[in-house]
């Protein structure tokens, strides 16, 4: 581990862990395949690809935003899925009401979801290590107990949605290709964003929190403050997912907030790459592809991507994308 | 309402608190002492249950299906420690969780392969299968009684375990200390074998005796796991008075909520209420209770000092 | 007279665990500009009464003043921003991240304004500039960097230190500094430490005697929870109360 000191200006940063690139060679090649994606399977007469593209970029932008607390945050929320699910139905309890525009039912979903993170956080984060997984656990449960008993929501067998969302702008979203392009625009925008944060002030905090939580108190950080923030705001991008998935599926459901769907979520994040700006996506991926191939050949594939789960977490315990990136040093 | 429902919801949350009691023992034993999180417990719990309906149909006997179900759900948790639970001990608690959520995914189809996705009915024992009398106009179901029995008798055995024998200041210490308990003679790798084993024996004795009264399926242990972890975040991780206490607690409030709030609400607002607002109430009280304790006790009712 | 007035002072301070009464009624001042240091036998409370300044535990009863101000109910965050600042005896650092990130960490806290979600944090230059200087200060400067994990232990208290000073504090309040180091890296710290004298008012807890003897202006020595003495360091190694506190072996100059 000889290394002599360089003569680099000290501001250079050659690996800094808190910085964090989009990386323009796999970004672009990548934004290209995503356009250029309805002409192709338009091409090979497999249109239904489409819809399941947009269904995977939304489920990249839910599993990105629980990457940003738990990979970069060092947050292990077990209550995720119950943010996209509050999202999902606030758009579909709108919709029941006659509110069908997207511009005004998607901020909602976002801002609500958001909410429910803010109230949860509050209590939730004042514990730390186990207590803080199950709190978040069983907070989540509760959600998904309360809209299984609202009869008035559709209960335990899920609220329809009549229509996609309404957007005006002569688009008609019931057209997967639009939807597609829509959901393209947004995760892609948000996925920028996400990398901004990252390496903005706020982001370092946040990553420094997670390196050593007890020295950023002692050197006068309100961790908690920070910490519920991110908070917020991961649970109200899921909420925002929440919602494109209503529209994508038109439809909502309590089981969408249960909590073994938060434990999909965390395994698609572990799947992809914790802590790795590209992770939330790689993950749901790879999570798609899994249920995919082995979902048709056995009724039986949560045992197959449990044993897949379980090799991951004990060979590669930072994710598929872990074993791409060069060791770090010690 | 009157007195003979409350005093027979009253039986019936601790019967249901005496059972969570059971699973809730065994899972903050090894969180506090293995500092483990577990969360395929309920599967222990379901693969238990499974077992004693199946000896129990099989065999004709209900107090033989216990006795072996228990010993065969004994041998899966000695076989899992052994195995896989033994590399997690040192990992992280992430680590922890998605290994013990992907076994929980692997027991659930597991089930289904070899049982098959319908409920398995066991009737209760013939003895026990009537109504007892405990006060003029008061019936209530024998077994259930039995229940609570057991659930006593095992709360007892386990206080008398713990503060009494050797082993069980073997626990104490490694709730505390590790090195500590290892230094008294202790062969820890045992110790956490013994107890992980000991946890699916308590779950499988849970599982069993709530057979005839639940459907045995699928995805039982899911729902009683998180009433499980309420528990012990409510009691503190580690203690098992806390377990106790919580178990209890939580017996009351969930049972309580079902049937109690509903009324209150229809005697306070009106039938339309009660069927609509009423079961949604029920249904998040028991997290408004632990939100509750946690705002003044963060670390429970009884934190075991680490 | 004003000038007379502590900088940090702590009135009576009792601290109770259960049956035990770790901290028996401490009271102590530190006067600006000295370094104070605080020595005592093992179990004297001295690890309590840090916590208790720094903010980490409350007190059972008594109070603390810095600069006059009563700051027993205040938080860790609170006490950092007045300018009471710690440093810690098991070492406490961003091993994975660069010693000018860490220090960089420490300033970041310090200017404020950490509320930025979109300018990049690399582009604070003034900031790592600033890093650096703290890095040279403590004598790190050709290892800015390296990641902290990969520095020698001696580094790495230099580098703790350097986290606290970072914080430009009124009061640094130094928790065992030399623990673990070997004599080379214990003169440099010492040295460090030197270098800081009426710049910076330091409250110092340490079991190196020789340390002891060479830094500080004046020594209070804390036995089962109480102050038994206070004064300069001839008047402290001459006291036969600390001499029987210390059983005369540990006060005796090292060979």
């Amino acid at each position: 581990m000889a290394e002599t000191g360089n003569a680099q200006p000290a501001y250079r940063h050659p690996r800094s862990l808190l910085e964090h690139s989009l990386q323009p060679f796999v970004a672009l090649p990548l934004l290209a395949l995503l356009v250029t994606l309805p002409w192709i399977t338009h091409a090979l007469d497999a249109d239904f690809y489409t819809s399941v593209a947009s269904r995977m970029l939304i489920l990249a932008l839910a599993a990105t935003s629980l990457n940003f607390i738990l990979g970069f945050g060092g947050m292990v929320s077990f209550g995720h899925a119950a943010f996209v699910g509050v999202g999902g139905y606030t758009v579909g309890i709108l919709m029941m009401n006659g509110l069908v525009s997207g511009w005004i039912a998607w901020p909602a979903a976002f801002v609500v979801a958001g909410l429910f993170a803010l109230m949860i956080g509050l209590v939730s984060l004042r514990t730390r290590g186990v207590y803080f997984i199950m709190i978040t656990l069983a907070f989540a449960q509760m959600l998904f107990y309360l809209m299984v008993s609202l009869q008035q929501y559709g209960g335990e067998d899920g609220l329809p949605l009549a229509s996609r969302s309404r957007l005006g702008l002569g688009l008609d979203l019931a057209r997967d290709t639009q939807f597609y392009y829509v959901v393209l625009v947004i995760c892609t925008l948000l996925f920028i964003a996400f990398t901004r944060v990252l390496n903005s002030r706020f982001g370092h905090v946040l990553q420094a929190i997670r390196e050593n939580e007890t020295r950023m108190m002692a050197l006068g950080f309100r961790v908690y403050h920070y910490k519920l923030l991110a908070f917020t705001l991961a649970g109200a991008v899921a909420g925002l997912a929440g919602a494109l998935l209503a529209n994508q599926s038109s439809f909502v459901s309590p089981a969408l907030l249960n909590w073994t769907e938060s434990g999909v979520m965390l395994v698609m994040v572990i799947l992809g790459g914790v802590g790795h700006v590209y992770g939330g996506f790689a993950g749901a991926v790879a999570y798609l592809l899994i249920e995919e191939i082995s979902s048709g050949r056995t009724m039986y594939w949560h045992f197959w991507l449990g044993a897949i789960l379980l090799a991951v977490v004990l060979l590669a315990p930072n994710g598929l994308l872990s074993l791409l990136r060069r060791k770090e040093r010690p | 309402m009157d007195a003979v429902l409350l005093l027979e919801q009253l039986l019936n949350s601790l019967q249901f608190g005496l059972m969570l009691f059971l699973l809730a023992a065994g899972l903050t034993l090894v969180f506090g002492i293995m500092n483990l999180i577990n969360l395929a417990h309920g599967s222990l719990y379901m693969v238990g249950a499974y077992l004693v309906a199946t000896l129990a149909n099989a065999s004709g006997s209900f107090w033989l299906g216990l006795a072996g179900g228990i010993a065969a759900t004994i041998v899966v948790g000695i076989v899992l420690e052994m195995t896989l639970i033994r590399r997690l001990y040192q990992r992280d608690h992430l680590t922890q969780v998605l290994a013990t959520f992907a076994l929980l995914l692997m027991a659930n189809d597991g089930v289904r392969m070899i049982w098959g996705s319908q409920p398995i009915n066991t009737p209760a024992p013939g003895g026990l299968a009537g109504p007892v009398e405990l006060l003029p106009g008061l019936s209530y179901p024998a077994y259930r009684l039995f229940i609570i029995a057991a659930g006593l008798l095992v709360a007892v055995m386990l206080y008398l375990l713990i503060t009494r024998t050797r082993i069980g200041m073997q626990v104490r210490a490694g709730a505390s200390n590790r090195e500590m308990a290892r230094a008294m003679g202790a062969n820890v790798r045992w110790l956490f074998t013994g107890l992980f084993a000991f946890g699916a024996a308590l779950c499988a004795l849970a599982g069993g005796l709530l057979g005839p009264l639940l459907a045995v399926q699928v995805g039982m242990g899911e729902s009683i796991l998180i009433l499980a972890f309420v528990v012990i975040v409510i009691g503190g991780i580690g203690s098992v008075r806390g377990a106790l206490v919580g178990a209890l607690l939580v017996g009351l409030v969930d049972t309580g909520g079902r049937t109690v709030v509903p009324w209150l609400f229809g005697a306070l607002m009106g039938p339309a209420a009660a069927s609509t607002v009423g079961p949604s109430v029920a249904s998040i009280l028991i997290y408004v209770l632990m939100a509750a304790v946690l705002f003044f006790k963060p670390q429970g009712l009884f934190p075991a000092h680490g | 007279m004003s000038g007379d007035r502590p900088l940090l002072e702590t009135v009576d301070l009792v601290k109770r665990f259960g049956g035990l009464r770790a901290l028996d009624g401490a009271s102590l001042s530190v006067q600006q500009g000295e370094i104070h240091a605080l020595i005592g036998p093992n179990g004297a409370g001295k690890t309590t009464l840090v916590h208790q300044l720094s903010g980490a535990l409350p007190p059972t009863s008594g109070s603390v003043r810095l600069a006059g101000q009563d700051i027993t109910g205040l938080s860790m965050h609170g006490r950092v921003r007045l300018g009471l600042v710690r440093s810690y005896q098991i070492t406490s650092i961003f091993s994975r991240l660069s010693v000018l990130e860490n220090l960089a960490l420490a300033i970041q806290s310090r200017n404020g304004s950490n509320l930025r979600f979109w300018r990049p944090a690399r582009h604070d230059r003034a900031r790592y500039d600033a890093a650096a200087r703290v890095a040279a200060r403590i004598g790190l400067a050709d290892r800015v960097d390296r990641l902290a994990g990969t520095l020698s232990h001696g580094e790495k208290r230099q580098l703790e230190v350097g986290l606290a000073l970072a914080l430009q504090p009124r009061l640094l309040l130094l928790d065992e500094p030399m623990a673990g180091t070997g004599r080379e890296e214990s003169e440099r710290l010492l040295a460090l430490l030197q270098s800081l004298r009426g710049k910076v008012t330091m409250l110092l807890v340490e079991h190196d005697m020789d340390a002891v003897f060479r830094l500080a202006d004046r020594i209070t020595v804390l036995v089962y929870g109480r102050v038994i003495a206070t004064g300069a360091p001839e008047q402290i190694h001459a006291n036969p109360e600390v001499r029987r506190a210390y059983l005369g072996d540990e006060l005796e100059s090292p060979a």
